[in-house]
């Protein structure tokens, strides 16, 4: 098994005929992920065509769940429109809305997330890489990816992975997979301030998940979600779980590219993050190449096998 | 994007925020004329930078103080002409300081208390938040971590919007007398309206002061923007000063780089923020010190190397490059030879660490391998990091 989504998991794509999200529909569909249908207002009847795969159209969310069933939702289309694509995702009612779109304002996700308190919709990102669970074909494939990941590096397993950072994220699915280990599931939630999915609400299910044996927990400066979800792992988690900051040389005050790496007080810097995972039993890769070794680490200590 | 106080100033007036009058100018012909503006009495010469501490601060020529009391014109004309012009150092600004192309004059005021006034975003709660103190022209970090019990907060619901009792109790704690409460309540109010309609960053006074006839002003004002909001604010973008950025920041801007200047010796070139910001952790660790931040994002086009590689060599402390890229979905070899290209084009001579992984990475190596230039190339990211730093000791 899997968190959020498995191979049988239905997509529909909100910009699937932009350029960008065009080119992981491909990569998608070439991965084996059911793509049911895409979206994007004004072409609906029209079909999305790959390798012999013929995808439909529809010209809204609402359309395109009721036509076939899908159950989550990916959204590529420009930040002015995106808070108002994720809001079609919750009227239309789907489990799962997973928002890729990087420069989304601030304010319009402060006003998207208000409005989704108590709706039935999760939302992951935006500004993430989106989510893979692996399949069991060769590089992993047979398996639902969703958003811009490379699948093949991956392989299916009992790791769950969760980062802000795609590539960061990438570096540590690669060490594991190098090393024979696979993965259960991996979540981006994004660099964003504001976003749906936080660290602790991943970190929940995974403990949840009898299939994930391990737990790699990515973060970097800014906010306080590391050290929330550092919290409840040592009070809930027996799981192995290692952890990294990035951001240890970052200036204070300087965005370091993510809207959200910032740091702004003595809480939300990398050694102070460090310092709690430290006190909350997290094995701490000690630089980014450590992160599938640190995780091996804490498993041997706690008589975990991950394979 | 950060303003400067003058404009910030100018835009709290539209919003009904008031604050002592003043007028700005980039030409010492017009010291004169800006200050016959303001009323008779004391003057406060302000040098324009983006950076705080400015009172505190020490010019480059020995000049103490980038914020000075006047109390004649002519005497603040003086400070004027030794500001302008002049290079100002602050806690903020980093040794080399910043030049000061605009002075600010303004009226003084007649102070009977000082306190702390910001709106910015809450991200634990994904909420706007008021923040004020009873403790004004200090540091507020400092105030939280010695008297937290004076730093009052105000969570504010998006889809209601600022309620009136939530101003009441505001005022109350801050113990305001009848008039100061309906004076402050309603720049409280207009305040928050601005940090809404024009997608502010933050929005902070210190100080907000209360006068002896009970008035409630700002007496300085610092306000930053969302980047990602400004296609919706023309206005605000015209603000943009351009002699506040990094030359280097703004040339990698225009080829979608994402560039930090830092003080270190070994640049690097990255795609992806996370993996950017470990890859200036992972240099450290091995003993190097990082001269930057670069990510190229998700991609690394030949041209986008190029423009790297430029902006990376006009920084003069720079002895070796450190390319680490995760090719996921873009082929390595096309990277490897956009890397060759630039390095050909741009006549590197520093060393040059690359570490390629990811998609059709073997055929990238061999490309850098067999390109006759003196790359060398890394297994993982440590190893990369150690080749480097060692390269560069």
């Amino acid at each position: 098994m899997s968190i959020l989504i498995t191979p049988e998991t239905k997509i529909i794509i909100q910009g699937i005929t932009g350029e960008f999200g065009a080119r992981h529909a491909r990569l998608s569909l070439d991965y084996g992920t059911q793509v049911a249908g895409g979206v994007t207002p004004g072409k609906g009847g029209q079909t999305f065509e790959h390798a012999g795969k013929s995808v439909p159209i529809y010209n809204s969310v609402k359309d395109a769940v009721e036509a076939t069933g899908a159950t989550v939702s990916v959204i590529f289309v420009p930040p002015p429109f995106a808070a108002d694509a994720i809001l079609e995702c919750v009227d239309a009612e789907v489990d799962l809305a997973v928002a890729i779109t990087e420069g989304i304002p601030v304010r319009d996700m402060v006003r998207v997330k208000r409005a989704m308190a108590g709706s039935k919709t999760r939302l992951v990102g935006p500004n993430c890489p989106g989510l893979v669970s692996p399949g069991e074909g060769e590089d992993s494939k047979g398996g639902c990816r969703i958003g811009i990941a490379p699948g093949y590096i991956h392989k299916k397993g009992h790791v769950g992975v969760v980062s802000r950072s795609g590539t960061l994220t990438y570096e540590a699915v690669y060490q594991l997979t190098v090393k024979d280990i696979g993965q259960s599931t991996c979540v981006g939630i994004g660099g964003d301030p504001v976003n749906g999915t936080s660290h602790l609400d991943v970190i929940k299910l995974f403990n949840e998940d009898p299939d994930t044996h391990g737990i790699i927990l990515i973060g970097e400066i800014g906010g306080n979600a590391e050290v929330e979800a550092a919290r409840w792992i040592k009070e809930n988690c027996t799981k192995p779980v290692a952890g990294f900051i990035a951001g240890a040389t970052a200036p204070p005050g300087r965005r370091m590219g993510h809207a959200g790496a910032i740091v702004g007080g003595a809480e939300d810097t990398a050694e102070a993050k460090i310092k709690v995972f430290k006190e909350c039993g997290i094995e701490v890769a000690v630089t980014p190449s450590d992160m599938a070794d640190a995780l091996l680490r804490s498993a041997k200590a706690k008589g975990v096998t991950l394979s | 994007m950060n303003i400067h106080e003058y404009q910030a100033k100018k835009l709290f007036e539209e919003y009904g925020i008031p604050c002592p009058k003043g007028a700005a100018t980039s030409s010492s012909d017009e010291f004169e004329s800006c200050i016959d503006t303001l009323g008779e009495g004391l003057v406060v010469v302000k040098s324009q930078i983006h950076a705080g501490g400015r009172g505190k601060g020490t010019f480059t020529d020995g000049f103490k103080g980038g914020v000075k009391l006047a109390k004649t014109k002519e005497e603040a004309i003086e400070y004027a002409n030794k500001m302008l012009g002049n290079t100002l150092v602050t806690i903020q600004t980093g040794e080399s300081g910043r030049k000061v192309q605009t002075v600010y004059f303004t009226e003084g005021a007649d102070i009977k208390k000082e306190y702390y006034l910001a709106i910015l975003l809450d991200r634990a709660t994904s909420r706007p938040v008021i923040v004020a103190s009873t403790e004004g022209g200090m540091d507020i970090e400092t105030v939280a971590e010695e008297t937290p019990d004076r730093i009052f907060k105000v969570f504010i619901d998006p889809a209601y919007g600022l309620a009136d009792f939530q101003l009441r109790e505001l005022v109350t704690k801050l113990g305001l007398t009848k008039l100061e409460s309906k004076n402050a309540a309603k720049l409280i109010r207009n305040l928050y309206t601005m940090f809404w309609e024009k997608d502010a960053d933050m929005i902070e006074i210190n100080p907000l002061i209360t006068t002896e006839s009970e008035e409630v002003m700002a007496l300085d004002a610092k306000v930053s923007f969302d980047s990602n909001a400004l296609y919706r604010h023309p206005e605000i973008q015209d603000l943009r000063d351009l002699n506040e950025e990094d030359p280097k920041e703004i040339e990698a801007s225009k080829f979608d780089l994402s560039y930090i200047a830092l003080d270190g010796s070994i640049a690097c070139l990255v795609n992806g923020a996370g993996l950017a910001m470990s890859t200036m952790d992972i240099i450290q660790h091995f003993g190097g010190s990082p001269a930057n931040f670069l990510d190229v994002g998700g991609g690394a086009s030949k041209g986008q190397v190029i423009a790297a590689f430029k902006i990376i060599l006009g920084d003069p402390n720079v002895k070796g490059i450190f390319v680490n890229i995760f090719g996921g979905i873009m082929d390595c070899d096309v990277i490897a030879n956009g890397i060759v290209d630039a390095v050909k084009e741009v006549g590197l001579e520093l060393p040059l660490v690359v570490r390629l992984e990811g998609n059709n990475v073997v055929a990238g190596r061999k490309t850098l391998d067999s390109s006759g230039l003196t790359i060398v190339t890394g297994d993982s990211m440590a190893d990369a990091a150690q080749k480097i730093a060692n390269l560069v000791a």
